[in-house]
């Protein structure tokens, strides 16, 4: 489903990203771990498209095609989904306009029908249920005034209406208690298929008690040092990342 | 300027001529004086203060003779974009600058309220009419209030009696039609609301054409004590029009005056709002939307005078800029050396779409009293990146995104609007303004 391969990006004149190389396959869950600055959430945005990073060498193949060449809408019509960090207020816009707008773009992509007001908030009903969000939000302004918590569902929300067949979740649990991390992991293992795709990116293995990865990369630097089974997230935990990594080059 | 002045003293003649006989004296007196003061004064330059951002000499150069004989190409349905989808408001219709009774509707008016014909009312020589026209709108200061008045011939008039709270909106409309093309209109509004009454009064400026006219519109709006006048006026004139219009008012004791300003047609446009807090314990609450894209320029000017101790005006306009469109706001608070306890606040925010736009805001506040609370804002920005970088991943592409933002940025001044019919209808245009040519242009 992705490939990527020897990726390199940079923010500015800054690189971060010094040559990554992964391939996720259809129904896994991978997860990106490291500590700050090691480069994971970047990876995150130069997948979904961040114009502030700029990719200097490497490819991303998505489905068999050039990532890197799609915009950011372009990537998000063909099914790529990222979460977050910092989800972006944006007063004045209702959630349930948003939503729908993003909704329709993408069935337009796929030459599908645009789902009136009506029929779409029959859709959310069902969807509000999976991340215990009651209906007022959907008038509420997207993510204005709401909490750290409401806004992580928010972004669950949005990747449980939006039906993704590569979901990326940049650093979901950071800010979250105990109760709205396991609403969130709850809410991402329903929508886990045979033919959809998770990239967990996390500092922390606390999220992957409830969202049990196949496969654990450890990133520093903007490389991968380490890749394993889900017990390698289990070691992190014990060890710290000094144990896994690499010097910093002068 | 002296060759324009003096073409306007020639048509001024004739028109004189015209009206002459069918006029009372006081209003012939008011004609002259009037010519008389815009030929001493002629149209403002940028040298100007009040003119510094904006250059009138299209309209000078242009010099289309008024028009005041009837003619027009509207029939009922050309209307229906410009009524809100109401059917019931009492509506006063005047196409090109003159009074159509066939598409007016001013049947089943409800209690205390009249509306009728400017013309009708000066030629049966009203007395009301003659007690208030002229009485609020200076045109010793204000070049084109004396071209108004020296020129004035039909508009309308709206009068609530005291004590009475008028539910439904009253529309003032002006049309604008192809026949309009190359001439000049001088519509005049007098609104009075009398002690304690309620009403809304919306004022239409609109074109169902593509047509190059010159609109100088005049209104007067006197708030007795403890009236309460909410007024929504809509600019969405011909994109080769050229519009001026001014609204004066003169509130007293404990009124309160909501002011809305619309604007998002003519290639060179000026609004004034200019308000007096002439009672004790008056609120003014003046606030604006503009959008302009193209070559457009749209300028507002507001004024408000705090004359009495104790009155209060809250002001927010906000302005979205496209293309190479220019916007222009000035805002101006007098506080008189009387008028204690004043509480003004003043808000600008500005929007701009595209490298190539241009604003110039101004607050200007001018305080005489000692125990007063005034503040100020302005900001310009541009489309949030990281808004547009949300909305993209999301699969919303980029034209819509920017829409959604443009939009949202607008709505929070058009929520202000009270008619339910009227805001969503602006807030619709607000949605489209920028779908045309422009629209790909700017920040990316």
């Amino acid at each position: 489903m992705l490939e990527i391969r020897n990726l390199h990006a940079s923010a500015g004149e800054k690189p971060i990203l010094r040559g990554i190389s992964l391939s996720v396959n259809a129904g896994e869950v991978h997860a990106v771990m490291g500590p700050n600055g090691s480069g994971k959430s970047t990876l995150a945005q130069v997948l979904a498209g961040h114009p502030a990073y700029e990719v200097t060498a490497g490819e991303v193949y998505y489905e068999g095609e050039n990532l890197l060449e799609m915009d950011p809408e372009v990537r998000a019509q063909k099914g790529l989904f990222m979460a977050f960090q910092y989800p972006v207020e944006i007063p004045g816009v209702s959630n349930a306009y948003f939503l729908r707008s993003a909704y329709n773009e993408l069935r337009k992509a796929r030459g599908e029908e645009e789902v009136d007001p009506l029929d779409f908030l029959e859709i959310m009903e069902r969807k509000l249920e999976v991340v215990h969000m009651s209906d007022d939000m959907l008038q509420r302004s997207v993510n204005t005034g709401f909490s750290g918590g409401e806004k992580k569902r928010n972004e669950i929300l949005q990747m449980a209406v939006l039906d993704p067949k590569l979901a990326i979740l940049d650093e979901t649990d950071s800010g979250l208690d105990i109760d709205a991390l396991r609403i969130v992991a709850e809410g991402v293992n329903a929508m886990r298929r045979s033919d959809n795709a998770t990239i967990v990116v996390t500092h922390y293995q606390r999220l992957l008690n409830y969202i049990v990865p196949d496969f654990v990369h450890v990133l520093a630097n903007g490389r991968i040092v380490k890749s394993g089974g889900k017990e390698l997230a289990f070691e992190l935990e014990a060890k710290g990342y000094d144990w896994v990594s690499e010097p910093a080059k002068a | 300027m002296a060759t324009t002045t003096s073409t306007y003293r020639e048509q001024f003649k004739s028109f004189a001529r015209s009206v002459a006989k069918d006029s009372p004296d006081w209003l012939n007196t008011l004609r002259q004086c009037a010519v008389d003061r815009f030929e001493a004064v002629g149209f403002p330059t940028t040298k100007n203060e009040d003119w510094h951002f904006t250059s009138v000499a299209p309209i000078a150069e242009a010099a289309y003779p008024p028009r005041v004989e009837p003619g027009a190409n509207t029939r009922p349905a050309d209307l229906a974009p410009f009524t809100f989808g109401a059917t019931d408001w009492p509506t006063i219709v005047l196409v090109n600058g003159v009074f159509s009774a066939e598409l007016s509707s001013l049947e089943a008016l409800p209690h205390g309220v009249r509306i009728y014909p400017l013309a009708s009312a000066w030629r049966a020589n009203d007395p009301f009419v003659e007690r208030y026209l002229s009485r609020f709108a200076d045109y010793e200061l204000n070049a084109f209030t004396a071209l108004n008045s020296a020129f004035i011939h039909d508009g309308a008039v709206v009068q609530i009696a005291k004590e009475f709270e008028v539910e439904r909106p009253i529309h003032v409309l002006y049309v604008f039609d192809p026949i309009a093309a190359k001439t000049q209109i001088n519509p005049r509004t007098l609104i009075a609301a009398e002690r304690q009454s309620k009403a809304t009064v919306i004022e239409s400026y609109v074109s169902t054409g593509e047509a190059s006219y010159f609109t100088n519109a005049v209104t007067e709006v006197l708030l007795e004590d403890g009236a309460n006048l909410s007024h929504i006026k809509i600019q969405r004139e011909s994109p080769r029009a050229l519009h001026v219009g001014t609204i004066e008012v003169e509130q007293k004791r404990d009124s309160h005056y909501q002011s809305f300003s619309f604007a998002t047609g003519a290639t060179l446009s000026r609004t004034n709002v200019y308000t007096t807090l002439d009672g004790d314990g008056a609120g003014a609450t003046l606030n604006g939307l503009y959008m302009l894209d193209g070559e457009q320029h749209g300028d507002h000017q507001t004024k408000i005078e705090h004359a009495q101790p104790n009155c209060f005006s809250r002001e927010l306009y906000k302005g979205v800029l496209d293309g190479a469109s220019h916007g222009v706001f000035n805002g101006k608070v007098y506080v008189h050396p009387i008028a204690q306890k004043t509480d003004g606040k003043q808000t600008n925010n500005v929007l701009l779409l595209s490298e190539r736009a241009q604003v110039d805001t101004k607050p200007q506040l001018e305080i005489f009293a000692d125990d007063v609370k005034c503040t100020h804002g302005a900001t310009v920005g541009r489309i949030d990146q990281n808004a547009l970088f949300y909305m993209k991943s999301r699969g919303v592409n980029r034209d819509l995104a920017r829409r959604l933002l443009t939009y949202a940025f607008a709505a929070e001044v058009l929520e202000t609007i009270e008619v339910d019919a009227v805001r969503e209808r602006l807030e619709r245009a607000a949605l489209e303004r920028f779908t045309g040519v422009d629209a790909g242009l700017g920040v990316g």
